[in-house]
């Protein structure tokens, strides 16, 4: 199965768990009391982020503290970028057609 | 020219719709002429390496428009669709649809908002909602593509003005 951003980003609850986990590192059971469904859900979820290299573990103690990974989440970005980068340059065109028209109103 | 209106993209994951987002320092008026008139469609509408012609433009509700995109090695990309409405100054609304998919009715239903800003400027928001997120991430990678074309042809610019020096 795929495992890469997208996939760790493609459901709701996983969305969620990024963006507790990005505020402070927590524990498993932290997580899954923030959540209304089953922790063994919470579990699967938080397996697959891991999986996908979204978290990261810290080992204190007994407990297991997941954090999350930043540099993993920017690809999201980098993925768009391109197709931003195309309408850019569209719209800087239209920038120059636009003041062409203002100018010649402003000339007549 | 560069601008200091940044070009704004949301995709949100898992979604079957996208949103560009844009400011313009002139009035919606003219906004809304650029975004609807074929000669000045022509000049911006295409990616830059290409050239682009309009085979059927009629924008009137109920009216339907299809486009010509031509590379510089002669590949054509066509797309076409029908005009939902169309209210002047504020708002489009149309089907879009490319037909070099593998297969057809992969269509795509466009909300273009033209909001007038204070100082003459206006705000563009274009909402796109696909048949599906394959559709839609589909249509967010042929940006790569583009991209890719595009850059390539900048760096040929590049190659060819250090040769003149």
């Amino acid at each position: 199965m795929r495992r890469d951003v997208f996939q760790a980003i493609a459901d709701p609850t996983r969305r969620d768990i990024i963006s507790l986990v990005a505020r402070n590192s927590m524990t498993s059971n932290d997580v899954a009391a923030s959540f209304d469904v089953s922790r063994q859900a919470i579990s699967k979820h938080i397996k697959i982020l891991m999986e996908c290299g979204i978290l990261m573990i810290d080992q204190q103690g007994r407990e297991r503290y997941y954090s999350l990974q930043p540099k993993k989440l920017a690809q999201v970005a980098e993925w768009i970028e391109p197709f931003r980068t195309m309408w850019e340059d569209k719209f800087n065109r239209l920038d120059d057609i636009l003041r062409k028209f203002k100018s010649n109103k402003h000339g007549k | 020219m560069a601008s200091k209106n940044p070009t704004k993209i949301i995709a949100e994951p898992g979604k079957q719709e996208l949103f560009i987002v844009r400011e313009f320092e002139a009035p919606r008026e003219l906004v809304f002429h650029a975004f609807t008139e074929k000669d000045i469609l022509v000049q911006w509408i295409g990616p830059r390496e290409m050239s682009m012609r309009y085979e059927k433009f009629d924008l009137s509700e109920g009216g339907s428009y299809r486009y010509i995109q031509t590379s510089s090695d002669g590949m054509e990309f066509a797309f076409h669709g029908v005009c939902h409405e169309h209210t002047p100054p504020e708002r489009i609304i149309q089907t879009f649809e490319f037909e070099g998919l593998p297969e057809k009715g992969h269509v795509a239903l466009e909300t273009t908002k033209f909001e007038s800003l204070p100082k003459g400027r206006t705000r563009v928001t274009v909402q796109s909602i696909f048949q599906s997120v394959a559709d839609r991430d589909g249509m967010v990678q042929s940006g790569m593509e583009h991209g890719v074309v595009a850059s390539y042809e900048r760096l040929d610019e590049l190659v060819e003005t250090e040769k003149i020096k």
